[in-house]
């Protein structure tokens, strides 16, 4: 057994510890979000935070996360209440398939955090580790800006 | 004090030492350079279309696009940030916009830069452009490169200023460290050798400035003497030696040297990484005889077999490195992995694990192969987000030892340190200025391949 | 309520997949009576109205669609239609999609063709449920029909009296033949259908509800990987079955012939266990393949049936000059982001498999044909995946899990490709190529127009056993049909190769190849993408000899009055009468078509900057124009043509299948690079012409010709390179611009 601590919740998951943390999400912790696309690291389906990072939850086993906490889109919000980045996806209707999305927003939140205010080229570099298929680029870019709009106007107004 | 501070510290010792001595020439009549006449920039036109087209291949071996390029800008319009051990240089605009490039240069001007390192204007240039290399192209060279500068599309853009600090901004100290190490004079061929091992020769020393990265550089900055091509650093990657002391454990025919130049990989040694990886993007536009030259005369230098490597016990297993190196390098890495079988060779053969330092697999696992921009060629993702020091260490050193028989790296998690600082000071400073490019309203007006527009002041330096 | 159904019911307990109760549904068959006068849509082959419409109980509805959700947005537009003319909230609407179980058989979901078939069969459908409902109530109420009103389900009469549509259902039998029209709304008066109405499927999709089929987890599942051939037809000589079989939390290992594949309790025991048996196999190859810089030229020498497509012969003026051009695309892949997935449950009396295939029954007649065993007793449930662009392996993953199943009765089986099996195994789009030439009158006239296309079938789906992956690996596999050709009007390879322009003389031909070097099939618009890039181009290249504006040239050739508003509005929107100063390598194109001269009409405006020292194309803003018919949800159309839009910029730029010759190289994303973030466009605008009462019009394919053929054109206007070979790599543009 393997401790792991998911959207704050403790598990502990009977899994080896070179197992991939994506396999533990989905088939141990039954959350959805994260999605196999490559195995790879080239894709992004799979993208979830730990400690606040992106990371590729194909390629992150689970001997690298212990003391580490790991947020998965299903940590962000729900239907009832999803998080800014949610909403803002959703309210841009940014996906068509939307298998690639969960990742989309996790890399987009993780981006957010660390670049409150980005540039256009910003967002774009940010966001390029994951690939959309379906040819939703324009969406989840105005989502990513609308996200950083409103995450903005909710944020304190910081000194200086 | 961190070993990093204390290195700076060592380096500003000489830095005065040579101050002093850069004072006592700067007396002299040494430092002072006359300025060229400006000229009204010539029409392309006016340059013979094979010349450029010359020009165009040697430029590309020359890398002036590498470094004469910001990410995302116009190529040759300046404005990247090199790191240097002494602080940044932001390349210049080398496009011939008479105001903010080289519009304005004359032939004579040109080639006053490359072979001696002083602008038009006569102000010293930073030895971070390689003309202690440029020095030796023949004039032909230098005419044709110029012919294909000066005809590409001017564009206005000013580079950021350089971070450097006292004294060290102060240029005609440049004098002093010229008469020290610039040694000018047109590369003469060794007639012993044949006409192919002469040409490659010859672009390795001259314009490809090989030994810009892959000799080391003494306190000064300047490549130490005897010890060409023995290995060196670059924006915090280790170019490996092209000569004897070549740690690839597969010995590089001149095949392979020449597959790797052009495409960036070769299935018997692995891929290009690092800046390398720019050189061999550029160097994919030039003619195959060229590269095969270049391929001639390195594989001379080096070592005529792999090095033998004494046997040592079998490393202790770590089973927490076991598994994570299954987990987060096997997709890629294992012995039955997809990329393997399709032919990309086993760790075992890589060059960075067999180094005497650890530093490139160090970089390579925090930073990976970037994307192409719709080309195909290996790519690795970069794992800094998801590794703590200690696991990059633990990784570094389980591919050490799983995939070679040489002895451990030492100090490896101090490495692993060294390289994140290093890579955050560059990736400040390289955000910094995309950032102000980025945040300038005329440049978010304009497309995206024009360039800062900032204050206006001649462009003609560094 | 049956197993089965408890067991989908479970598969959306997550929340909001697909189903909201079981309820037993008539039989689909279709009715004695004959012959059946001509019904619109799918009701011609499936006239009961009951096979589409159910009303519940609680007086909500649940409709019924052959077709499959792929991501296009279909679930929510199907609603949107059914709440509009039955007049019932669309929250009110639950719509089950293909399942062999319970839904129409309305083939396969391709050839942008829903709307028109599923779209028009609900129309109807449920306007004729409501006519039976209203009529329903009038007996009840002993009010006239037309005094009645309907909201929210609910039929209210003047005088304050109503009936819910539950309690109306409950006396009522919609076991009935559908009516060629009847009952039919006033488009003016739509209130659902026309408004851009949010997908319902994106919330749980943003927030990590179960909604694919990779998200279904039944109890006592196991996780299976299959070995796949290394090239086609190879033969498994050995592989250390018995070695795998012990590895941590194998089940099985399954070798039939050269079929190999490993059961495991995890997944990534069963993706350990298959690189181990992978690594352990030896093959024998025999497939030689052909050198990849021959493709696209050796499709034009290859051995081929030609098809006359059409012949024009009018009167004209006398040519005065004459073009010709070749343009070719190379293989292109589906690359779904999500490697294909499926699930089975063999069960005593029947194998259920959950699959994203675009076609539940024709998959269900190949399955049983592959496992030799009764279509009746296989059930074929679609549950959507990533993406597929058309025929990817969804089909042949449902193969796999399926076969396995069986291996394994009474064990729920998920498989999922791994990346270099979806990117080697998946049915390519076909290498393509067009030769055209034309002559122009002296007054700037396209007079003689004469184009020839070569390409492999662009459709080799499952309708029999023998098309499915496995087949070829498995002991004693079953015959291969040989390909066909799609005909005309819809076409496959010659798909939009008749030009919608009013030519007085044409003369087109389609060169079908039979031999396919490379397994290639269906791909989003099929042979549209390389006509309409070639048609587009060459039109662009004519209207230049002619010193015409490139949209007034079309617009003298088009007598298609839809047409001819599409490209008025794209152009209108673009500002394409006020060109912007000519900036060194920024130029703006121009493109337009009618997906399959039937289908949507879509004009395509642009400009782009071509980066000199590198001939790399950075896209600027994009301006598309759409005519539907009637729009149902304009957000849908838009998202789908954006979609189009993108993607078609990165198989006009990228895309290109490596091979040597004997293995695909293109196994993951490093050699099959698609477009990422910092390539896309500026911006992509999309206005949906809106045509109320107008037939439904297919759109998921109508973008991918003219944003091909709109960059071309574009790049040709900024550097005076015309590049007619896909896709138009730097390394292309930077050749044909020179130094």
């Amino acid at each position: 057994m393997t401790g792991l601590t998911v959207n704050g919740q403790h598990h502990e998951v009977d899994a080896t510890p070179d197992t991939p943390l994506l396999y533990v999400l989905r088939d141990d912790l039954e959350l959805n979000g994260a999605k196999f696309g490559c195995g790879l690291g080239q894709c992004g389906a799979c993208t979830v935070l730990v400690d606040g990072a992106p990371v590729f939850s194909c390629l992150t086993p689970l001997a690298l996360l212990a003391g580490r906490k790991v947020t998965t889109i299903e940590g962000l919000g729900t239907i009832a209440a999803p998080g800014p980045v949610q909403r803002a996806f959703i309210e841009e209707q940014a996906a068509q398939c939307g298998y690639c999305i969960a990742g989309m927003v996790m890399r987009a939140h993780a981006l957010l955090a660390r670049t409150p205010d980005p540039t256009e080229q910003e967002i774009r570099d940010g966001m390029n580790p994951n690939l959309c298929r379906c040819g939703t680029h324009m969406r989840i870019l105005a989502a990513v800006r609308r996200a950083a709009a409103a995450m903005r106007s909710a944020a304190p107004v910081q000194a200086g | 004090m961190t070993q990093l501070a204390a290195r700076r510290l060592r380096r500003l010792v000489l830095v005065v030492a040579v101050v002093l001595f850069g004072g006592g020439c700067t007396a002299g009549a040494i430092a002072w350079n006359p300025p060229i006449r400006p000229i009204a920039a010539p029409a392309p036109a006016s340059f013979p279309a094979a010349t450029v087209a010359q020009g165009a291949t040697l430029a590309a071996i020359g890398d002036c696009a590498v470094c004469h390029t910001a990410a995302h800008g116009a190529p040759f319009a300046g404005g990247r940030p090199i790191p240097t051990p002494f602080g940044t240089i932001y390349a210049t605009n080398i496009t011939p916009d008479p105001t903010t490039g080289i519009g304005h240069w004359s032939l004579a001007a040109f080639r006053r830069a490359l072979r001696h390192g002083i602008d038009r204007r006569g102000e010293h240039l930073y030895p971070a452009l390689p003309y202690t290399h440029f020095t030796h192209a023949t004039d032909a060279d230098i005419a044709a490169l110029y012919a294909f500068l000066m005809t590409r599309r001017p564009v206005h853009a000013v580079a950021p200023a350089n971070r450097l600090p006292f004294p060290l901004d102060w240029r005609p100290l440049l004098a002093g460290w010229n008469l020290l190490y610039l040694h000018p004079g047109v590369w003469r061929p060794d007639p012993a050798q044949s006409a192919e091992w002469n040409r490659g020769a010859y672009l390795v020393q001259a314009l490809g400035h090989c030994g810009a990265c892959h000799t080391p550089r003494n306190g000064l900055g300047a490549e130490e003497t005897g010890q060409a091509l023995a290995g060196g650093k670059a924006e915090g990657w280790y170019a490996p030696p092209l000569q004897a002391g070549s740690p690839a454990p597969h010995k590089w025919t001149v095949a392979e040297l020449t597959t790797y130049l052009r495409t960036g990989v070769d299935r018997a040694h692995g891929a290009a990484a690092g800046p390398m990886r720019q050189v061999t993007d550029e160097l994919a536009t030039v003619p195959a005889a060229d590269l095969h030259a270049i391929a001639v005369y390195i594989a001379t230098l080096m070592p005529p077999a792999p090095p033998t490597v004494p046997p040592r016990p079998a490393p202790v297993a770590d089973s927490s490195a076991t598994a994570i190196f299954a987990g987060a390098c096997g997709a890629c890495h294992a012995a039955d992995a997809p990329m393997t079988r399709d032919g990309a060779p086993s760790l075992a053969r890589s060059t960075a694990v067999n180094a005497t330092t650890p530093r490139n697999v160090i970089a390579i696992i925090l930073h990976g192969l970037p994307w192409r921009d719709g080309h195909a060629g290996p790519y690795m993702p970069g794992f800094a987000d998801a590794l703590t020091n200690a696991q990059v260490a633990a990784i570094a050193a389980y591919v050490r030892a799983h995939y070679t028989d040489r002895p451990p790296w030492p100090h490896l998690p101090a490495a692993v340190r060294a390289a994140r600082h290093d890579q955050a000071l560059h990736a400040a400073s390289r955000s910094q200025a995309m950032r102000a490019a980025s945040r300038d309203p005329a440049v978010r007006a304009a497309s995206r391949d024009q360039i800062v527009r900032a204050a206006s002041r001649d462009g003609d330096r560094t | 309520m049956t197993p089965v159904l408890s067991r989908r019911d479970l598969l959306g307990s997550g929340g909001g997949l697909l189903v909201m109760a079981a309820m037993p549904v008539a039989p689909v068959t279709s009715s004695p009576l004959a012959p059946p006068p001509p019904l619109p849509g799918s009701l011609r082959t499936t006239p009961l109205l009951d096979a589409w419409i159910h009303v519940r109980p609680d007086g909500g509805i649940t409709a019924f669609t052959g077709k499959a959700e792929l991501g296009q947005g279909l679930t929510t537009a199907l609603i949107q239609v059914v709440a509009e003319e039955l007049d019932v909230a669309p929250a009110r609407v639950a719509l089950i999609t293909a399942d062999t179980g319970r839904t129409p058989n309305e083939g396969f979901t391709a050839g942008s063709h829903s709307m028109q078939d599923s779209g028009t069969a609900l129309l109807n459908a449920a306007a004729q449920a409501r006519l039976l409902l209203v009529a329903q109530a009038a007996a009840e109420l002993g009010v006239a029909e037309k005094s009645l009103t309907v909201a929210n389900g609910v039929v209210h009469a003047p005088g304050g009296a109503s009936r819910t549509y539950g309690a109306l259902a409950a006396k009522l039998s919609l076991h009935t033949r559908a009516t060629p029209s009847a009952g039919l709304k006033d488009p003016a008066t739509y209130r659902v259908i026309g408004r851009s109405l949010p997908r319902i499927d994106i919330p749980a999709k943003l927030t990590g509800a179960p909604s694919y089929v990779q998200d279904i987890r039944l109890p006592g599942m196991l996780h299976a990987r299959a070995v796949r051939q290394p090239s086609a037809g190879a033969i498994l000589l050995h592989a250390d079955t018995d070695a795998v079989s012990r590895l941590p939390g194998v089940v099985k290992v399954i070798r039939d012939g050269s079929y190999l594949a490993v059961v495991a309790a995890k997944e990534w025991q069963a993706i350990q266990a298959m690189r181990a048996l992978a690594a352990s196999a030896t093959w024998r190859e025999t497939t030689t393949l052909p050198e990849q810089s021959a493709i696209p030229g050796l499709i034009r020498t290859l051995p081929s049936r030609d098809i006359p497509v059409l012949t024009w012969t009018h009167p004209a003026a006398p040519p005065v000059k004459r073009l010709r051009a070749r343009f070719t695309r190379p293989y292109e892949m589906h690359a779904a982001i999500g490697p294909s997935c499926a699930v089975a449950l063999a069960e005593p009396n029947e194998l259920i498999v959950w699959t994203h295939t675009q076609g539940v029954f024709p998959l269900r007649t190949a399955l049983a044909q592959l496992l030799r065993m009764p279509k009746d007793q296989i059930r074929c449930i679609q549950v959507e995946g990533s993406g597929c662009y058309g025929h990817n392996g969804a089909d042949d993953a449902a193969a796999d899990a399926a076969l396995i199943a069986r291996a394994l009765p009474g064990r729920p089986i998920r498989v999922q490709w791994m990346r270099e099996q979806e990117n080697t195994s998946e049915p390519f789009g076909s290498a393509m190529v067009g030769e055209v030439s034309a002559a122009l009158d002296a007054a700037g006239r396209i007079v003689d127009w004469d184009y020839g296309v070569w390409s492999n079938t662009h459709n080799t789906r499952p309708v029999v056993g023998g098309l499915l992956l496995a087949n070829a690996a498995l002991p004693d596999p079953l015959p291969v049909p040989p390909p066909e050709p799609i005909p005309m009007p819809e076409g496959g390879g010659d798909r939009n190769s008749n030009p919608i322009y009013a030519f007085p003389n044409a003369h087109v031909v389609y060169h079908f190849v039979p031999e396919m070097p490379l397994r290639v099939s269906a791909l989003r618009s099929l042979g549209a993408h390389l006509n309409i890039f070639a048609l587009e181009s060459f039109m662009d290249e004519l209207a230049h000899a002619a010193g015409a504006d490139p949209v007034a040239f079309r617009l003298r050739h088009l007598t298609d009055p839809r047409g001819r508003a599409a490209i008025a509005a794209a152009a209108d929107r673009f500002g394409w009468a006020t060109p912007s100063p000519r900036t060194p390598g920024h130029g703006r194109g121009f493109a337009f078509a009618r997906y399959k001269n039937l289908g949507a009409y879509c004009a395509v405006a642009l400009d782009l900057t071509v980066e000199h020292e590198t001939g790399r194309i950075q896209l600027g803003r994009v301006v598309a124009a759409v005519d539907s018919g009637q729009a149902i949800n304009p957000d849908g159309i838009r998202n789908q043509i954006e979609g189009a839009i993108v993607q078609s910029a990165s198989w006009t730029l990228y895309e290109e299948v490596r091979f040597d010759r004997r293995r695909i190289t293109s196994t993951d994303w490093s050699f099959y690079p698609i477009l990422r973030f910092p390539a896309a466009p500026a911006s992509v605008e999309v206005h949906v012409l809106d045509r109320p009462g107008q037939p439904f019009l297919g759109t998921g394919e109508a973008g991918q010709g003219p944003m091909a053929a709109a960059i071309a054109n574009a790049l040709f206007d900024a550097t005076g390179a015309r590049l007619r070979d896909l896709p138009l790599s730097a390394a292309r543009v930077k050749a044909a611009i020179g130094v």
